[in-house]
């Protein structure tokens, strides 16, 4: 038994079982459709003939482009700010006494209500909404990078002491990727909050965006059209969770490694 | 023996440690000196205090009384020309890092170029017999090997001591036996002052040029053996030596009057 042929093989029938599941409900879809047609429940013919109408047009660059830049600094924002912001917290016990109380009050805050209140202060503006995003992503990165700090062993610590490793031996090659597999974990659950927010954020106040476009074709019963946004918006939401496996499987390698050793 | 020549003084030390029962003596009054250029081995029945003895000398933890000198400055910190390799590898070696990067990593302390710093890794790890594998990560690495990258790390450092907590405590025997002839090596070698710590009597007979044997807690030194066996020493040969029982014997006996001691106390405090 050659081994390339058996992996391939495997690669195929992963591929085949992931699609297989959405072509039956996608089938289901159809056939219920037929049988019971439903203004407000189109089949997938006319939401697919939407989808090309409505987005492959100009309107992915008047709508979809901007949510998508937005919704891309918003986690990276996000992302970037709640890794700092958590490694010092994490670091020093003043800053964890100091801060923790505040941290639990804020993130118990639903974003979406904090948008009438940013509207007045920063316009109804790209800032606006990328403030919006991050008031919510930032919380899954910022609360694990602590724990995933605190959680690094102590014998690293130690380590780390005894060999008097520099401020940025420590940072780069100690916390950060120590704090690595909780981080990513963060990032994760990140993502699926900025693109809620994302949406939530043009729903609100906008003229242009994805969001938007979604809550205006539903105001003029445009259901095909608005039910096409929503399966972009799943679309978008598949698109994230691959480039986040894919730069996981990077960040994390040594970790996968390690876990695979561990479990042999 | 003039005081030049002393590099380790610890003098009267004591450690408690607060618990919420009440107040655990780890160690009662340990004295001792480890000179120069020695390597010293320190033995004690498990719970002896030994990690929390080696903790206070490398400056984690701070002693409730007494004193610790390395080359007559008092330790408070992790002092710099000391290197510790400690007994679990697996978390003192960073798995996101290559061995080469493990090793090289301290040095990035000490002003070394960039080439300078790979080319001491590199003599480094291939005197400890892993050259070739600097690009691994430490996990794909049997135990045995990735002990021996700690201490490499520890070597390429530069100490002036070198302190051991139990380092072979988790391999197989013939790995272990590999590596305590490494130690020895690398200590006649490079004239460096080595600490070792082990809970194996043979361990410390076979490797040492003095074995301190420690009590139970609350610890004090039980014992200092000279052990007078040749310098060259070799796996097969020195354990066979008549002497090399006749001290282990004598090692052996001294720990089980600790152990002895421990129980007479512990009966006393019930």
């Amino acid at each position: 038994m050659s081994r390339p042929i058996t992996a391939r093989r495997r690669a195929l029938e992963s591929v085949a079982y992931a699609l297989a599941f959405p072509a039956a409900l996608i089938a289901l879809w159809a056939g219920s459709a037929l049988i019971t047609p439903n203004r407000f429940f189109p089949g997938p013919a006319r939401v697919m003939e939407a989808f090309v109408s409505t987005w492959l047009t100009d309107a992915f660059v008047v709508d979809v482009l901007p949510s998508l830049v937005r919704l891309a600094l918003g986690i990276v924002l996000s992302i970037v700010l709640g890794i700092s912001l958590g490694a010092v917290i994490g670091s020093f016990w003043v800053a964890r006494s100091f801060l923790e109380p505040i941290l639990e009050f804020f993130r118990a805050i639903p974003p979406p209500v904090l948008i009438p209140v940013l509207m007045l202060l920063l316009g109804i503006t790209d800032e606006m909404k990328i403030v919006v995003i991050v008031s919510g992503a930032i919380w899954p990165v910022l609360l694990n990078t602590i724990e995933g700090v605190r959680a690094i062993d102590p014998v690293m610590r130690e380590t780390a002491a005894t060999y008097h490793l520099t401020r940025g031996s420590r940072v780069f090659s100690l916390v950060l990727p120590g704090a690595a597999p909780q981080i990513m974990a963060g990032v994760r659950q990140s993502l699926s909050v900025a693109l809620i927010l994302m949406v939530i954020s043009e729903m609100f106040a906008s003229s242009s965006g994805l969001g938007y476009r979604i809550s205006y074709f539903q105001r003029n019963y445009l259901i095909a059209e608005m039910w096409s946004g929503i399966v972009l918006l799943g679309l978008i939401g598949i698109a994230l969770s691959l480039i986040f496996q894919a730069a996981e499987r990077v960040v994390l390698a040594w970790y996968h490694g390690l876990k695979e050793i561990e479990r042999a | 023996m003039p005081d030049s020549e002393v590099l380790l003084r610890v003098e009267h030390l004591t450690k408690n440690y607060e618990t919420p029962q009440g107040v655990v003596e780890a160690i009662g009054d340990l004295t001792f000196d480890v000179r120069r250029g020695e390597l010293a081995c320190i033995v004690g029945p498990s719970g002896a205090g030994k990690t929390t003895l080696l903790k206070c000398i490398a400056g984690l933890l701070s002693p409730t009384s007494g004193v610790i000198e390395l080359d007559g400055v008092p330790v408070t910190s992790p002092p710099p020309k000391m290197a510790l390799v400690f007994q679990e590898y697996g978390r003192s070696l960073f798995p996101w890092l290559t061995v080469a990067a493990n090793v090289g990593l301290p040095l990035k302390n000490q002003g070394l170029s960039r080439d300078r710093r790979r080319e001491l890794v590199e003599r480094t790890l291939e005197s400890v017999g892993l050259g070739g594998v600097g690009g691994k990560h430490p996990w794909q690495l049997s135990g045995g090997m990735q002990q021996r990258v700690a201490i490499a790390r520890a070597v390429a450092y530069g100490p002036e001591i070198l302190v051991m907590d139990e380092p072979f405590a988790a391999v197989d025997a013939q790995t272990r036996a590999d590596l305590e002839d490494l130690v020895r090596t690398l200590w006649s070698r490079l004239g460096v002052t080595v600490l070792f710590v082990t809970h194996d009597i043979d361990e410390s007979v076979y490797l040492g040029q003095r074995v301190l044997v420690l009590s139970s807690a609350p610890t004090f030194v039980q014992e200092d053996v000279a052990i007078d066996l040749p310098a060259e020493r070799d796996q097969l040969s020195t354990r066979a030596d008549p002497r090399f029982t006749e001290l282990r014997t004598h090692i052996y006996s001294q720990i089980q009057l600790a152990k002895r001691g421990n129980s007479a106390t512990t009966v006393k405090e019930n």
